[in-house]
């Protein structure tokens, strides 16, 4: 095909999703920065011209600690997740396949299962009235006036729950392809296990365990149903807070402010990690050449 | 075999231990939708009166007829747009194709908060700005409620759809397109015999994709929802806002066992599809 | 008969680099064509341009008389079987066959017709239904020979197309190639890097290298008669010395290479004295002898050296025999087997002989093409301080 029709012919298949996601995509996240200079009107909504107000209401004192919760907890469920999935994934990819793909099942069922259904799963086994609380307070290790639910703890567990199966998957995926002779090749020179799976594996799986990273920790930032669901009002985290701007005590330029904070924290780490990458790249390029 | 002796065991240890806490929290409420008592806490007897509860409750119905149409909509329509910026994505070589791959690529890193919140914001400027002249002009109410939820769906479903298809094309081996060209055939009759049955396994495995997502999703849709409209999911909160509602028990466990049922007989399909390949 | 398919001043160049450079090809109608030389040297590309995949910067492709050169792909009457095969995974064998008929609009009839003869052509009857992933590799390549042979095209390219099989069964497929081509009488374009691959199907065998063609012949021309030290040294084995022209008497010349008896051999280039030339000599047109040889022919040269090294191979045994400065390869083959015959061995002194018509000037000599030739790894010398090193090491480990 000549070059210029081909392009045409791309630009027929690909302008509609180009334009979708343009408009459903891209302004709307420029208008959530845009719309934190807006004021609010009587109803919550957006009111005339514009104003700083809006960023400045951000420094409500109750935030700091919101942020950093956020923060902590988003960094602690990511790093417990990826080191369960680190030997998890290494055990698959060293199955023989029956066995593989049953496990494999069982990881995949509660990654598809709905939120909700695992987040309520969960109401369930922590309640007052539940068999496992009945069985720590049966051991002594709690004593019965102890809630387990509506805590940060009930909010990490769950959060890390629900997230296992995300850092699974990509970690498995490298895993799956990595060659195990290498780990006997490093054996034979003299490599105890660990020091082959650290020296050896690892490195070689890196990029999985970077993607298991990525689709952890930036929902994690996220997270607003789990703290809403089994968290008290102490264990907020900043997507409540949006939420609670949202539909409580409406007032969306405060909700669009608090989004925009948000969506830096989750954009500049990674526009940073790509501009470092392209940067050791292109140094690699350039040592190439010479 | 020397080499094989000392595996250690501890990644299966942590493997199962790991499958023991995704599972006792499903088995428990699987257990107690079957109790009579209305918590957990101690058995009754065996009953199935929260099934009986979960199909005669309208609400319920309700929910599951709309999350069913905006799910069979929003794949519909995100199978065929994602499908198609996977084959632009693929074939394009020109500069715009950076900016292109990153507007399918980052929505599915965003968190979902962020995009309820951003797609709420452009509805609302939408309204303010165009309500007035919909209405009078078509007499028609611009508002929140099962269009802005397809339109949401649509959105975060393409993405998903366009990376798999693209997986499956970067797959695909190119000197097959040259093959056909080869032995005559014009470049829509290759499409259509060669690069669509190649990518269709993508395609449908993109639409299964879609449809899992849409029914799952609730924080994007309560944030784009009207007042009065409910999904699945949302029908599921709001009951667990007022408590720990033991129809819910019954509905979760109907829930597993269709993810069940469809994530078999997705890896079915894709075991095949892998061993046909070799 | 005149030539069928011609190559024009093609010229094709990525970025900085000039893949093929003004090469100019004709190929005669029915025969079987090689392109030969090692990777890199323009062959895959060439026949590339030839398929309508890649056009030419420069340069035109003439088919039975026609400019081809802008003609896409899918018009061309050139089929080719793809090094990979790139048979279609999701249509069966016979869907497979039948692709060509129905994308370029042919009847049922038509495909219900000639899909079982082509079947039978490549001995592929009874497994019309089977998916590619089914078949074995010799298999496949039957399948995508018959796929691309159904349209009966002008010309049939094939790239490295018994790369991806054994050994055993890349000479069988080989043959059967020969067989399929008798039958069919359509040209064959056939690329490879493997000169015996080459050397046993050709009608002509192409040479190229970084881009330009070294030399085009028959395969006898080419390895007799190799124009160039790249020709000599990557189609066979072979001896290259360099010598100055010192007499010329009728269609004989002497030269005198250092540390050898004077040398005659044919003069076929009409060299002059005292031009310095470079010959080469085959191994296998030396004969070796520990005791000294009776010559009766006087256009016979004689040299006298000691054996560095023996490899029995079978068939035939190889040594490296040092003549002064010279190390000389000769292959002796096997007619017969002695028990008690005393056999040539390390150190031996021995004599060589070979006759003044089985040496071949060369036009062109690099000293670079000396490294394709077998040469046992390392100087006797070297290996010793090889071993002794490394049994010092050991040693000093204990």
């Amino acid at each position: 095909m000549k070059s210029w029709l081909r392009n045409i012919s791309n630009w027929i298949i690909g302008a509609p999703s180009f334009v979708w996601l343009v408009v459903f995509y891209a302004i709307p996240i420029v208008l959530v920065f845009l719309l934190a200079f807006k004021p609010v009107d009587a109803y919550g909504g957006l009111g005339e011209g514009w104003t700083l107000k809006t960023i400045l209401d951000l420094r409500n004192p109750s935030y700091p600690a919101i942020i950093w919760r956020t923060f902590w907890q988003g960094i602690v469920s990511t790093t417990v997740c990826v080191a369960v999935a680190i030997p998890i994934s290494y055990q698959l990819a060293r199955m023989n396949s029956r066995w593989k793909n049953v496990i494999l099942l069982l990881i995949i069922v509660p990654f598809w299962t709905n939120f909700l259904v695992r987040i309520y799963a969960w109401r369930v086994f922590l309640h007052a009235d539940g068999i496992f609380k009945k069985l720590l307070v049966a051991i002594g290790l709690i004593e019965d006036s102890t809630t387990l639910l509506y805590n940060q703890w009930a909010v990490l567990v769950v959060m890390i729950y629900t997230y296992i199966p995300f850092a699974i998957l990509p970690i498995y995926a490298s895993a799956e392809k990595f060659d195990f002779s290498l780990i006997d090749a490093a054996k034979d020179l003299g490599a105890s296990s660990f020091y082959a799976f650290r020296r050896v594996f690892l490195p070689v799986i890196s990029k999985g365990i970077w993607t298991a990273v990525m689709v952890v920790l930036i929902p994690a930032f996220g997270a607003y149903l789990i703290p809403d669901l089994v968290g008290g009002p102490s264990s907020e985290l900043v997507g409540d807070k949006i939420a609670q701007r949202v539909f409580i005590d409406r007032n969306l330029p405060h909700a669009s402010a608090l989004s925009a904070l948000l969506m830096l924290a989750v954009f500049l780490p990674m526009l940073l990690g790509k501009w470092l990458n392209h940067l050791r790249r292109r140094r690699q390029a350039r040592e190439g050449r010479i | 075999m020397k080499t094989c002796k000392r595996n250690s065991r501890f990644p299966m240890f942590v493997t199962l231990l790991t499958l023991i806490f995704l599972y006792v929290p499903l088995i428990l409420v699987a257990v107690a939708s079957f109790n009579s008592s209305k918590y957990g806490g101690a058995w009754n007897s065996f009953s199935l009166k929260w099934y009986d509860r979960l199909f005669s409750e309208r609400a319920i119905w309700e929910a599951l007829a709309n999350t069913l149409f905006i799910a069979l909509i929003s794949t519909a329509i995100s199978t065929t747009l994602g499908t198609l910026s996977a084959l632009a994505l693929y074939r394009s070589k020109n500069r715009l194709k950076g900016i292109y791959y990153a507007l399918i690529h980052t929505p599915l890193i965003v968190p979902d908060i962020l995009q309820g919140i951003s797609l709420l914001l452009l509805f609302v400027t939408l309204i303010n700005l165009g309500g007035s002249l919909f209405r009078r002009l078509f007499g028609i109410e611009l508002e929140l409620g099962m269009t802005t939820i397809i339109i949401a769906h649509i959105t975060f479903c393409m993405s998903y759809v366009a990376m798999v298809v693209l997986d499956r094309l970067h797959e695909f081996d190119h000197t097959l397109l040259e093959a056909a060209q080869d032995l005559g055939a014009s470049g829509l009759y290759t499409f259509f015999r060669v690069t669509l049955p190649q990518i269709l396994p993508g395609i449908v495995a993109g639409a299964l994709f879609a449809f899992m997502l849409s029914i799952d999703d609730f924080v994007i849709t309560f944030f784009v929802k009207g007042a009065g409209d409910t999904t699945l999911p949302i029908y599921i909160q709001s009951a667990m806002r007022r408590g720990t509602p033991a129809v819910i028990n019954a509905l979760s466990v109907v829930f597993l066992l269709v993810t069940f049922v469809i994530v078999f007989i997705a890896q079915k399909l894709i075991t095949k599809k892998s061993e046909s390949k070799k | 008969m005149g030539e069928f398919l011609r190559f024009e001043n093609i010229t094709k160049r990525y970025g900085q680099n000039t893949v093929l450079d003004n090469v100019t090809l004709e190929i005669q109608a029915g025969e079987v064509f090689s392109l030969l030389g090692p990777s890199g040297c323009g062959k895959t590309t060439l026949l590339r341009i030839c398929g309508g995949f890649e056009p030419p910067d420069e340069g035109r492709v003439i088919l039975d008389g026609v400019d081809i050169t802008n003609v896409p792909a899918n018009r061309r009457a050139v089929r080719t079987v793809f090094q990979n095969y790139a048979l279609f995974p999701h249509l069966s064998v016979w869907e497979n066959i039948a692709f060509g008929l129905k994308a370029t609009g042919q009847d049922a009839k038509t495909i219900l017709e000639k899909v079982p003869k082509y079947l039978e052509l490549v001995q592929l009857t009874g497994y019309e239904h089977r998916k590619p992933g089914q078949l074995s590799g010799g298999q496949r390549q039957r399948v995508a020979i018959a796929r691309a042979l159904i349209n009966r095209p002008k010309v049939l390219l094939l790239d490295e197309p018994l790369a991806a099989l054994d050994l055993k069964l890349r000479q069988r497929m080989l043959i059967e190639l020969d067989t399929i081509h008798d039958d069919v009488g359509i040209t064959f374009l056939f690329v490879t890097h493997d000169q015996q691959e080459a050397m046993s199907i050709s009608d002509h065998i192409a040479v190229l290298r970084n881009g330009r063609v070294e030399q085009v012949g028959t395969p006898t021309e080419l390895y007799e008669a190799p124009r160039t030290s790249f020709v000599a040294a990557f189609i066979g084995d072979t001896n290259f010395f360099e010598g100055t022209v010192e007499t010329i008497e009728g269609d004989y010349c002497t030269l005198n290479i250092d540390g050898f008896p004077e040398i005659q051999l044919f003069n076929d280039k009409k060299v002059h004295c005292g031009e310095k030339i470079h010959v080469s000599i085959r191994p296998e047109k030396f004969f070796i002898s520990a005791v000294r040889p009776e010559l009766t022919d006087a256009k016979t040269n004689l040299l006298h050296g000691k054996v560095e090294e023996v490899i029995y191979v079978g068939p035939h045994t190889r040594y490296w025999v040092r003549v002064q400065d010279w190390r000389v390869s000769v292959v002796q083959q096997h007619h017969g087997y002695g028990l008690d015959e005393r056999r040539i061995k390390w150190d031996d002194e021995v004599w060589l002989w070979f006759g003044a018509d089985n040496a071949y000037m060369l036009e062109h000599y690099a000293e670079v093409d000396e490294q394709l030739l077998a040469l046992p790894d390392l100087e006797p010398e070297e290996l010793e301080a090889v071993v002794e090193g490394g049994t010092q090491e050991v040693g000093a480990a204990e």
